[in-house]
């Protein structure tokens, strides 16, 4: 295996060629927002919120999927990344119905998170309003899709860990929902095993179990890499 | 030294952003030194002054008279602050907003109402189509989310502004 020299925000570092630019900045403390990536899950580069950028180009690349090059100079915080990082969060705020003082996850909420993070205090977007259902035909979940931000980390926890790929994506554009089967109520689905991974792996309140109030759904990300350790050392 | 003139409004919310400025508990003998209270829920005054340095404002416009209300009082305030995620966000009262007022109105005066269903018409404003944050209304100097924000959270903003400085919270409040 060969290796790598870049640097990481004028800092001197080297890697495995294999490695994203995420990969190494965590090893090294070096704050990169995600929200559609999860450890233990396969990178898809879809939220936008990793976007970095990489000195002589003009384009942003997302630091999930983008691994390292000879020579690669990376800027991790400029003031455009910043801006960028932000309206991502205020855009997901838009066109969602995200209360969070009513939220299940109220306090556990990695949108929450990033918002007070990245220092959105406001949203200077018009909020969409959109009718967006409730599924709670599940006998011990339910789905709130006026919560979903459509990261997929649902769809690949049930495809690639569990492998019963109840969830998939519907539809294109503002009109994008997380589905179960072919668009069945949840509770009818026949491949779902009931294993309760995607409500772990949620990181808003939109998939969550029936029963908790308000603020009461913690998620346990930290599972993922453990079971995924543990089957890769079988 | 003269006091700095400070007031509240409560738009469309709970009470709750007041509950916990009052929450400030000791806090509030200091504050009494240093700020006179002009105009709030909390205090006998009915008309808005001529200028007041500080507005908190609690809620998000709902209604008509939320809307006259508001930019009456930006009008006549020097720092403007959407006090909670009902004037930062729009909140819970936002959550109206999927439906059209007819149908929220039929839901709560009618649909509901066993005995001598009525809608109320005297004394009451009209509700606006849409529940919107204050900014979206009139520009606003300082945002400070929370459902509520905590008691620690107002007593900074009021002690940064007190110095003459404005809050800067980013890292420390978040909605909810």
């Amino acid at each position: 295996m060969s290796f790598k020299t870049f640097k990481i925000d004028d800092m001197d570092l080297s890697a495995a060629e294999d490695d994203t630019i995420l990969q190494v900045a965590r090893e090294h403390d070096i704050f990169i927002p995600t929200l559609c990536f999860l450890e233990g899950l396969s990178p898809v580069g879809a939220c936008r919120l990793c976007l970095v950028e990489i000195k002589g180009s003009s384009k942003l690349v997302p630091a999930c999927v983008t691994q390292v090059q000879e020579g690669m100079e990376v800027l991790t915080n400029s003031e455009r990344l910043q801006k960028y990082r932000r309206m991502v969060i205020e855009m997901l705020f838009s066109e969602g119905n995200h209360i969070c003082a009513v939220c299940v996850s109220n306090g556990h909420c990695d949108l929450q998170y990033l918002a007070q993070r990245l220092g959105v205090d406001h949203n200077e977007l018009p909020y969409l309003h959109q009718q967006k259902p409730v599924d709670a035909s599940h006998y011990r979940f339910a789905i709130d899709h006026n919560r979903c931000v459509l990261c997929t980390r649902c769809v690949r926890v049930c495809d690639e860990i569990e492998g019963a790929h109840t969830w998939d994506v519907m539809s294109h554009g503002i009109d994008s929902q997380v589905i179960t089967d072919l668009m069945q109520p949840w509770g009818d689905s026949e491949t779902c095993t009931s294993c309760g991974k995607c409500i772990q792996v949620c990181p808003t309140g939109a998939l969550f179990k029936k029963s908790k109030a308000v603020a009461e759904m913690v998620k346990e990300h930290e599972f993922l890499p453990y079971l995924k350790t543990m089957r890769e050392t079988k | 030294m003269s006091k700095a003139t400070f007031a509240t409004v409560w738009l469309d919310g709970c009470s709750g952003c007041h509950m916990s400025f009052l929450d400030i508990d000791e806090f509030l003998l200091d504050l009494a030194d240093k700020i006179e209270l002009v105009y709030s829920p909390l205090v006998d005054n009915k008309d808005f002054p001529e200028m007041v340095e500080v507005t908190l404002v609690e809620g998000a416009v709902s209604n008509a008279d939320d809307y006259e209300k508001i930019q009456y009082i930006r009008q006549h305030t020097r720092t403007l602050i959407s006090l909670g995620d009902c004037a930062v966000t729009g909140n819970v009262p936002s959550m109206r907003n999927p439906f059209f007022v007819d149908e929220v109105i039929d839901r709560a005066y009618n649909e509901n109402v066993t005995i001598n269903p009525q809608v109320p018409h005297i004394g009451v404003p009209e509700l606006r189509p849409w529940v919107v944050p204050v900014h979206t209304i009139v520009p606003v100097d300082v945002y400070v989310p929370g459902c509520p924000p905590s008691a620690a959270l107002i007593k900074h903003v009021l002690t940064e502004l007190l110095e003459g400085r404005k809050p800067d919270l980013s890292d420390i409040a978040r909605f909810g």
